[in-house]
């Protein structure tokens, strides 16, 4: 019983929040009588026209696309160095102050650059992603391999298993849980980053759809329902990451 | 003597100005179970460590069979208080974990022997955070046991338990042991534990310690603490901690 009251008291008030706000959004506009801003009714209209002529899904596909391509490269770079810094503290006096000294670089900044070098291409948004996402991903590694409970590793070496041993049922599993982490804010920044990415530069993306309704017209309904479903789509894809953290091998990390 | 299995000679150790460890000298024989009660914060389990081959003495040497022990062997596996279970692996690969050699299916089946010596049989996929912290403790047990260790150190291994499991931990370890002959050299701050368990109970100084007094623990097991020779000993244990 208490359990169907707190699956309930998860679901019912957020989404009597959002109807709430949707309500007030529609009030607000149909008596102001903007002629630009759109009513939820228009966004919804909006939408369903450019899902059905097939556009949106063309749209949501590319900036799917880079954000699996950029975000898939930067994982691939971030956890390998990510635990050599951790684990080599050599390594980690080394590297680890570039990197920090690169971490603040807002992706916007990276523009000019990216655009220099991969002219406007999908390669651009994909080294915006890249950039954006490498280094969360890559600091919360190299911490979580930096924290790993000290008498785990003595247990490890009580047996005396060899480094390999050590690094793949030890090290990488201790560390799992803060991958996860680190994949969770990565994906958030790259799903950030690639509308801000598209803005700039191409002709697909939800990005793109945002400034070319904007500049085509004023099309002010199609503006708020790309937001809105950039929205919901970073919510899906932050879900997806969450669903990592149900692993039988990881558990331990969020319970209690 | 010929027949110590772990000869501490002349032990020194501190930590920057603070010296922990003063000059302790003892034997372990092979096949005893050695208690080491001190006050707290005595450095008694820095000695432990010491001897384990965890840390570094500054000066003075441990002795396994007669080789200097220059680090951690799996030839004497640790049991601390706050144990070090893997939580990421179920109890069967906890206990897995050690074993090298042999078959798959032997390293297996003596896995699961071990898990049923501690009883958790029927709990060897269960996650570390599944189970309670007795349970824990006992697979724990298994792991080191698996491995059949020469000696088994224990760092106040029932302490942040609660009084009853403690006592329950005590009696089955006694019973593990009575099966499998094992070397044991156990810290506590418990000395009815020490009782029940040792065959001679070593009682430390202040830091820095060394060894102040040696009891000679001659009962036989099954040990009631309830016999007026046990109640002795703790009077005259308790008495050197100055109580």
């Amino acid at each position: 019983m208490r359990k169907i009251d707190s699956k309930l008291a998860q679901v019912v008030p957020p989404a009597l929040l959002i109807a709430v706000l949707v309500a007030v959004w529609w009030i607000v506009v149909a008596r102001s009588d903007s002629p630009i801003f759109p009513t939820p009714g228009q966004v919804a209209t909006g939408a369903w026209a450019l899902a059905k002529d097939g556009t949106l899904w063309q749209h949501i596909e590319a900036s799917l696309f880079r954000v699996e391509i950029g975000f898939g490269m930067a994982f691939l770079v971030a956890v390998p160095l990510g635990l050599w810094m951790g684990w080599v503290s050599s390594a980690f006096y080394t590297l680890n102050p570039l990197f920090q000294m690169l971490r603040p670089i807002s992706p916007i900044a990276w523009i000019p650059v990216a655009i220099l070098w991969f002219g406007v291409s999908d390669f651009s948004p994909i080294f915006l992603i890249f950039i954006s996402s490498v280094f969360p991903m890559m600091v919360q590694t190299t911490v979580g391999v930096r924290t790993i409970d000290r008498r785990y590793l003595r247990a490890a070496s009580n047996f005396g298993v060899s480094r390999w041993v050590l690094f793949r049922r030890v090290v990488i599993p201790a560390v799992l849980p803060e991958i996860i982490v680190g994949m969770r804010i990565g994906l958030g920044v790259a799903w950030l980053v690639v509308v801000a990415a598209e803005m700039i530069a191409l002709n697909s993306g939800l990005g793109y759809l945002i400034m070319d309704s904007r500049n085509a017209g004023n099309r002010y309904d199609l503006v708020i329902a790309s937001m809105i479903i950039i929205g919901v789509i970073g919510l899906l894809l932050d879900g997806a990451t969450r669903l990592l953290e149900q692993l039988d091998t990881v558990k331990w990390r969020y319970v209690r | 003597m010929s027949d110590n299995k772990i000869a501490v000679e002349g032990l020194s150790k501190g930590f920057g100005a603070l010296a922990v460890i003063d000059n302790a000298d003892f034997q372990v024989g092979d096949g005893e179970f050695v208690a080491i009660v001190g006050p707290s914060g005595c450095g008694k389990s820095t000695l432990l460590n010491v001897i384990a081959g965890f840390e570094r003495a500054d000066s003075g040497a441990v002795r396994i069979d007669g080789a200097k022990v220059t680090g951690p062997s799996r030839n004497g596996i640790m049991i601390s208080q706050h144990g070090s279970v893997f939580p990421w692996l179920n109890v069967q690969d906890n206990v897995l974990f050690g074993l090298t050699g042999g078959n798959p299916a032997e390293r297996m089946a003596r896995a699961h022997r071990y898990i049923e010596m501690v009883g958790l049989s029927g709990f060897e996929k269960a996650f570390p955070h599944e189970l309670s912290g007795g349970m824990l403790k006992r697979v724990e047990l298994a792991r080191a046991f698996a491995v059949k260790p020469e000696i088994l150190y224990m760092d106040e291994p029932f302490s942040a338990l609660d009084a009853l499991m403690s006592l329950k931990m005590q009696i089955e370890l006694r019973r593990i042991l009575d099966e499998e002959r094992h070397t044991v050299l156990l810290i506590t701050h418990d000395v009815e534990e020490a009782i029940y368990l040792a065959d001679r109970i070593l009682v430390l100084t202040p830091r820095p310690t060394k060894i102040q007094t040696v009891f000679q623990v001659d009962l036989p097991h099954p040990r009631k603490l309830s016999d007026p020779r046990a109640q002795e000993l703790r009077e005259a244990i308790l008495k050197e901690l100055g109580l």
